[in-house]
């Protein structure tokens, strides 16, 4: 009698509960319709559907706190010009704000930015394809809606990052290339040259090891190593050949005779372990940095950084990046920001304007920006300011001419080459493996991760 | 356990049975009072309970089976999710978490609860209790940024322990196999202070006659604690092996913090919900991460689910 009654309560609520689950499943379903259609006409003028439009609407920016200097110039510059700016992180780190915002723009329909600052340089990759059947949304930029003649000012290649299938769609905003530092005062002390292939570079490692122990000619504990170091090797870890194909190799001679070189330097300690951006590294290596290859913002970031490695002014030089034997120099690439213009825009004019100014002009690249303008014009003006500024010894030539060194078998894919190194090189290394017997590993890692990131691995 | 379900029966029968011989009654009138008074307490939960929990949980289903098109897909996202090659990890870091954590959870608050119960000075329990519980003051994130740090062999205060137990640098402290024991003990010192006190509590509640006929009967200290504390708190015990199991299958900002402090040698697919939500917005695939959100549910459901079933947690006293 209990039982019954009871059962008979319970089967009520589970109607009761399915009714409810019904209701709002419909609910869902009519969410789901209200979303799609975002009110863009199918076709624009300049290869990609374009909403209305209006001169009038206010520009709204998103930046990182770096570049928020840029747009209190371009304000000053273009007073008619309503701008709204946002502060993000700027997708740093591999935060992948970006992407993550837009993506619930997406969802919402509406909401986008006018104009978009990442400082990755891999946004491209997502931001080029519609992604569920949803418009894509960085504009495209190079079918005539940026002028040719700005698209071809830029240095060779800085535009690499922002092309897919022949499109471009973003500009750069400056060039991360490699090159060598190292410590003139230093180098000349001890008596040793300058290297200018990898050769001599381990064969100067060998002799810091043997005579110097305790000073280093380079680091290998940032998730950025392989971008330093295997990509000036032309390791083919990473070569998107397609908007959604990748190849990769890691364990070509191209990919081998550089993990050598990294285990025969990193087993003499002249190679640190440790990230230049942590407290370890400062207390281990202040003053005892004789060479380093790596990223031309190191420059600002790394030496001539009150809260880094202070190096004075007048010890630090710049030379080529490093080449194998007699292979052409080639060199890799550590970052440089992009800028995007989003196709939902309603002003598209002013949204131009803004890229335009921010990439080229002479007011904000050469007079206020931190980085080597990726606009060649503006990066000769710059290497020459920071020339006259004094801080480096000998000529600078060697950033200007490795810009378009950047070697083009390394692409520029949807997820990150950092995070995969960081998580499968990075603590193995640290627990004693080689690199050399991480490369299968390593490889294993990219392939994984490019298959479910919607990539066909060849 | 065997007299669990007896118990339980008996007292849903005899609850029935009063309810049935006192038709009308002055106590039957009291009772429906109550029970009104019951229900507009608990519906204001239960408006919150259908719009934040039970709405998303069924709009979660929906898209689980559905693909981005919004046809009807079977299963084939769950398929997708089980045959990511980080879903099994993530699955294994949360579980190793689970065991080390919930042990160390069950075993020390207990144990540290009755040790602050049996200390008869006023003032020193007092202050072992709010000494355990500062801890939990910090939320989730900050208490994480400060581990970062004391888990740094160069910034940490005991960085002459690390070092002893052979840790040179932040990189070898968060080795991969130190992970399930490094978030572990982030969470109990977050969480075990709180549940002391509810524990301290709960032994209060027991009757003082209780405690005094077996002191009468010759029970020591240790016997009193396993034959009459720790049953009687049996109840509190899964109560709180169920809130920190819903908490613990979910984890998330602390793996997501480290990956980004750590540069990504953590990665930011530690766990399974940080794998929800890179499917979300990073492979822009809402209806795997769905799924993903739909086998957690499952699985944490399942599990407190044992915990009601072995702690009594629905019995009445």
């Amino acid at each position: 009698m209990v039982k019954l009654q009871s059962r008979s309560a319970t089967s009520s609520r589970t109607l009761r509960v399915l009714v409810a689950a019904a209701s709002v499943t419909a609910l869902g379903f009519a969410l789901a319709g209200c979303t799609s259609g975002s009110g863009s006409s199918a076709n624009g003028q300049y290869g990609f559907p374009e909403a209305t439009q209006s001169s009038s609407s206010t520009l709204t920016v998103w930046v990182d706190n770096t570049r928020v200097a840029a747009l209190d110039a371009f304000k000053k510059a273009n007073p008619d010009v309503k701008v709204d700016v946002v502060t993000y992180d700027g997708s740093a780190n591999g935060s992948n704000t970006f992407q993550t915002k837009m993506q619930l723009f997406d969802q919402a329909g509406s909401g986008w930015p006018d104009v978009v600052f990442s400082s990755q340089n891999n946004d491209a990759s997502w931001a080029s394809q519609t992604s569920n059947g949803k418009q894509a949304f960085a504009a495209v930029l190079n079918q005539g809606y940026i002028d040719d003649s700005t698209i071809s000012g830029f240095s060779a290649g800085a535009l690499d990052p922002c092309t897919v299938d022949g499109k471009v769609y973003c500009l750069r905003n400056d060039l991360a290339q490699s090159v060598l530092f190292y410590n003139k005062t230093l180098l000349d002390q001890f008596g040793y040259s300058v290297p200018t292939t990898w050769e001599d570079y381990q064969a100067l490692g060998d002799k810091v090891a043997a005579e110097h122990p305790g000073y280093i000619v380079g680091s290998v504990g940032d998730s950025f190593t392989p971008e330093i170091y295997m990509w000036a090797s032309k390791c083919q870890a990473n070569d998107v050949t397609a908007a959604r194909a990748i190849t990769v190799n890691t364990t070509s001679t191209e990919c081998q005779r550089m993990a050598s070189l990294l285990d025969d330097l990193s087993a003499k300690q002249v190679l640190s372990q440790d990230s230049v951006f942590t407290p370890e590294f400062l207390q281990k290596y202040t003053g005892k940095v004789l060479a380093m290859p790596g990223p031309v913002w190191y420059s600002g970031a790394i030496f001539n950084s009150a809260t880094a490695l202070n190096v004075p002014a007048g010890q630090m030089a710049v030379a080529a990046p490093l080449k194998w034997g007699s292979d052409d120099a080639v060199t890799g690439n550590v970052g440089g920001g992009t800028w995007f213009v989003s196709s939902h825009s309603t002003n598209l004019e002013a949204a131009k304007k803004l890229v335009d100014y921010v990439t080229t002009s002479d007011d904000y690249q050469v007079d206020l920006a931190p980085g080597l303008p990726a606009f060649a014009s503006a990066a000769a003006k710059w290497v020459a300011k920071q020339q006259a500024s004094g801080y480096f010894t000998g000529d600078l030539s060697a950033i200007t001419s490795s810009a378009s060194m950047v070697w083009n078998g390394w692409g520029y894919p949807q997820f990150s080459q950092e995070a995969i190194w960081a998580k499968t090189v990075t603590p193995a290394v640290a627990s004693g493996s080689t690199f050399s017997s991480l490369l299968s590993t390593w490889g294993d890692a990219i392939k994984n991760q490019a298959q479910v990131s919607g990539y066909k691995v060849n | 356990m065997t007299l669990a379900p007896s118990r339980a029966t008996r007292s849903a029968v005899g609850s029935e049975t009063s309810r049935g011989r006192q038709p009308g009654g002055r106590r039957s009138t009291s009772t429906t009072a109550q029970s009104r008074m019951g229900a507009a307490f608990v519906s204001a939960y239960g408006l919150l309970l259908l719009i934040f929990g039970i709405v998303p949980a069924i709009y979660a289903l929906w898209l689980s089976v559905t693909g981005p098109d919004g046809s009807f897909v079977g299963v084939d996202n769950f398929v997708q999710v089980f045959g990511d090659y980080r879903f099994i990890p993530a699955v294994l870091h949360v579980g190793l978490f689970l065991v080390v954590w919930i042990v160390a959870l069950l075993v020390f608050v207990v144990l540290l609860a009755l040790v602050v119960h049996a200390v008869s000075v006023r003032w020193l329990s007092t202050a072992a209790r709010f000494v355990f519980y500062i801890p939990g003051a910090l939320a989730g994130a900050s208490s994480v940024l400060l581990w970062l740090f004391v888990l740094n062999p160069a910034a940490s205060p005991v960085s002459g322990l690390l070092n002893a137990l052979g840790f040179e640098s932040f990189v070898q402290t968060i080795a991969p196999g130190n992970l399930p024991g490094v978030f572990a003990v982030i969470a109990f010192w977050t969480g075990a202070g709180g549940w002391i006190v509810i524990m301290y509590g709960a032994l209060n509640n027991i009757s003082a006659e209780i405690m005094e006929a077996a002191r009468i009967d010759g029970a020591n200290p240790v016997q009193i604690a396993v034959h009459i504390q720790l049953p009687m708190l049996r109840k509190w015990i899964s109560y709180m092996g169920v809130l920190s199991l819903a908490a613990g299958t979910q984890l998330f900002v602390e793996p997501q913090l480290l990956s980004q402090a750590s540069n990504g040698i953590v990665g930011n697919d530690y766990s399974v919900n940080q794998l929800a939500y890179l499917y979300a917005f990073q492979q822009s695939n809402f209806h795997g991460s769905a799924a993903i959100s739909i086998i957690l549910l499952l699985i944490a459901l399942v599990l407190s689910a044992v915990f009601v079933a072995r702690g009594g947690l629905f019995e009445k006293d």
